[in-house]
């Protein structure tokens, strides 16, 4: 003890740093006021009314995925790896949000449903529905404690409120905009926090390449340390799959980031799902990943590149990649960087930004939370054919309850010691079973009812299996590679499991799955949308335009 | 375990017509009040408060100065567009 100085992690923040985190405070509790006006029936309440024009609900399809995690978590991955943590973004998440725009919004919009579970009981049968709800209200309540906790460590290290304080008091913020409107107010809260935390992003990278000499300076002292030159190229990315020959981890990249974690994540998620459902039309619903793709494919230019900077500006972090002692991790990279570069006044932008970014992913959790809860398990399960405001009742309360609930689990994820870790276990077993029925379902019409519960349930028991494993050490992998093992696992024996309960099982009728399956949906259905007005408003032709924009990208940091 | 029913009913709020959520304000000239603002005052910050040192933090650019410039002119822009394309009210669109 005492041979390292303490690293001093708070902000040098003045007065007037605040001026600005206040006053976007009552910006966001204004947008919860304003939106309460409006409020009539349950579906303003939690889906907007099905309103909402495509540029706002595509930003916020972006910004409900920028969360503190997310941007914390890169920042981190850039200092210790460089360039490959490009393809997070890019292989990772690009192509999956091409795929949900062009193939499969027609049928999640198209069939009405409000929720991915709701869409399950039209594919499969109520008690699908009722399987996938409860686990969905589960990992939502669970996932949402991470944001939480990891929030109160940001503010208990910037401005050094106790943990015990700054859990309640973050999650009283979220709750009570959510509370008076509603996933509007999420959903404008989400796109006026995408513009706070481009604030914070844009600034930190230009300051910090003029600290390094540009993009050339930072190449080349970035080279100079551990682990080398690859930092600044995307291909082969052994340093970020751990994988030594070059064509197995391209491979590694492609399928396990691109197909199975990226399209499970992406299409199934209804965090995600519900911001392009609560759009207009289905044009606007189509649009809404693909309008989210481009934002997606240029934030990490300044998500990744400032984390590299960091490595090599920040004394502690430089220390840390050249494997000396230090008391500082990847994770505080975004918070060292900030102090080091930006001076008092754009800092409290900054500031603003982090605490924008850490209600981003919370306030996704809680509105897709009482949507599935209020629709899928009270009106369609426990409490039918009540009337509207009833269930606009019951909203508002899920929404409280869900927070108080987010505070029991924030601490439960403190007592992890990776929360990125966490999260993927968490994502292995309710995500990537969803995604082995969802896809199973959509292109083969035999796939029977019962197959579809008995599948998910099979999946994310083969996923707890292998965490189980993994932990015991039965299976000697890291953990990291263990959750991708566990996702795997899922994804097959939830589709083996589907197949052979098909087989012994009826199938629902044709003209029942009209919508739902491919092969059974007339093209023109899928193609139409009223507002389609002019040819650049296609969804194809801006998926083409957002691919071809990512392998422009890939070739300048091949 | 006999499976429940598939109701086979749509829920009454699905069909009714969107209300008014969506348009209750304007959010663009939400984003161009806050850029504004904060545009304003990092304007003064970087033309009057910015000493040595902190220009020596972004490596002799005025972070503050530049930031402010341009989140006064995004904060243009988005009043312009709100101005330029006012919000129809739900019903009167086509």
């Amino acid at each position: 003890m005492g041979v390292l100085a303490q690293t001093d992690l708070r902000l040098n923040t003045t007065p007037i740093d605040f001026v600005f985190v206040v006053f976007y405070f009552v910006l966001v509790l204004g947008i919860g006021l304003m939106a309460r006006r409006s409020i009539s029936s349950s579906l303003d309440f939690l889906l907007s009314g099905r309103s909402l024009p495509a540029w706002v609900t595509g930003l916020a399809f972006v910004s409900a995925n920028l969360g503190a995690i997310e941007l914390i978590g890169m920042m981190a991955n850039g200092a210790q790896y460089g360039v490959g943590t490009f393809h997070y973004y890019w292989i990772g998440a690009i192509p999956a949000m091409v795929f949900l725009g062009i193939v499969m919004m027609p049928f999640y919009y198209g069939s009405k449903a409000r929720s991915v579970p709701e869409f399950l009981r039209k594919r499969f049968n109520p008690t699908t529905q009722r399987v996938n709800a409860v686990t969905f209200a589960v990992a939502s309540v669970l996932i949402a404690g991470v944001n939480l906790f990891a929030l109160g460590l940001v503010l208990e290290a910037l401005l050094g409120w106790s943990l015990n304080l700054a859990i309640p008091i973050a999650a009283l913020v979220v709750l009570s905009y959510t509370f008076l409107g509603g996933l509007s107010a999420a959903i404008y809260n989400e796109v006026l926090q995408f513009f706070v935390i481009l604030a914070l992003l844009i600034p930190l990278t230009v300051a910090g390449l003029a600290r390094v000499g540009g993009w050339d300076g930072l190449k080349q002292s970035v080279s100079g340390l551990p682990p080398g030159p690859e930092q600044v190229s995307s291909w082969p990315g052994s340093a970020l799959t751990e994988i030594a020959n070059p064509f197995l981890s391209v491979l590694g990249i492609v399928f396990g980031l691109g197909f199975v974690l990226s399209f499970g994540y992406w299409t199934t998620n209804f965090a995600e799902v519900q911001r392009a459902l609560s759009a207009r039309s289905m044009s606007a619903a189509r649009r809404t990943p693909i309008i989210a793709a481009f934002p997606k494919a240029l934030i990490p230019l300044v998500v990744v590149i400032p984390g590299m900077i960091a490595g090599v500006l920040v004394p502690q972090l430089t220390t840390l990649k050249q494997g000396g002692a230090t008391d500082v991790t990847y994770n505080n990279a975004l918070s060292l960087l900030m102090n080091e570069v930006l001076p008092n006044g754009i800092l409290g932008v900054a500031l603003a930004g982090l605490l924008a970014s850490f209600m981003a992913g919370m306030a996704a959790n809680v509105s897709s939370l009482n949507t599935v809860f209020t629709y899928d398990i009270w009106q369609d399960w426990v409490r039918p054919g009540r009337p509207d405001d009833y269930y606009l009742r019951v909203g508002r309360t899920v929404t409280v309850v869900g927070c108080l609930l987010a505070i029991g689990t924030a601490f439960i994820a403190g007592s992890f010691q990776n929360l990125m870790d966490y999260i993927q276990t968490l994502f292995s077993f309710f995500n990537a079973p969803l995604f082995a029925i969802f896809i199973l379902g959509l292109f083969w019409k035999r796939m029977t009812g019962t197959a579809g519960w008995t599948g998910l349930i099979a999946g994310t028991v083969a996923a707890v299996t292998v965490d189980a494993l993994v932990r015991s050490e039965v299976i000697a992998v890291s953990s990291q590679a263990g959750s991708f093992i566990g996702a795997s696992a899922a994804f097959v024996v939830g589709i083996a499991v589907a197949v052979v309960v098909s087989t012994v099982t009826a199938p629902k009728p044709d003209a029942e799955l009209v919508g739902l399956v491919w092969s059974l949906t007339p093209r023109d259905r899928m193609r139409t949308g009223e507002d389609e007005g002019s040819w650049w408003q296609s969804p194809v032709v801006l998926g083409s335009i957002v691919i071809a924009l990512t392998i422009v990208l890939y070739l300048l940091f091949a | 375990m006999s499976e429940p029913q598939d109701p086979a009913v749509d829920h009454g709020a699905t069909d009714t017509a969107p209300s008014a959520a969506s348009q209750l304000f304007d959010l663009r000239s939400i984003i161009a009040l806050l850029f504004g603002v904060y545009g304003i005052i990092l304007l003064v910050m970087g033309l009057f408060f910015e000493s040595e040192a902190e220009l020596r933090k972004a490596g002799g650019i005025d972070i503050n100065l530049w930031s402010g410039i341009v989140m006064i002119v995004v904060a243009a822009l988005f009043a312009l567009w709100a101005w330029l394309r006012p919000l129809v009210p739900p019903g009167e669109r086509r």
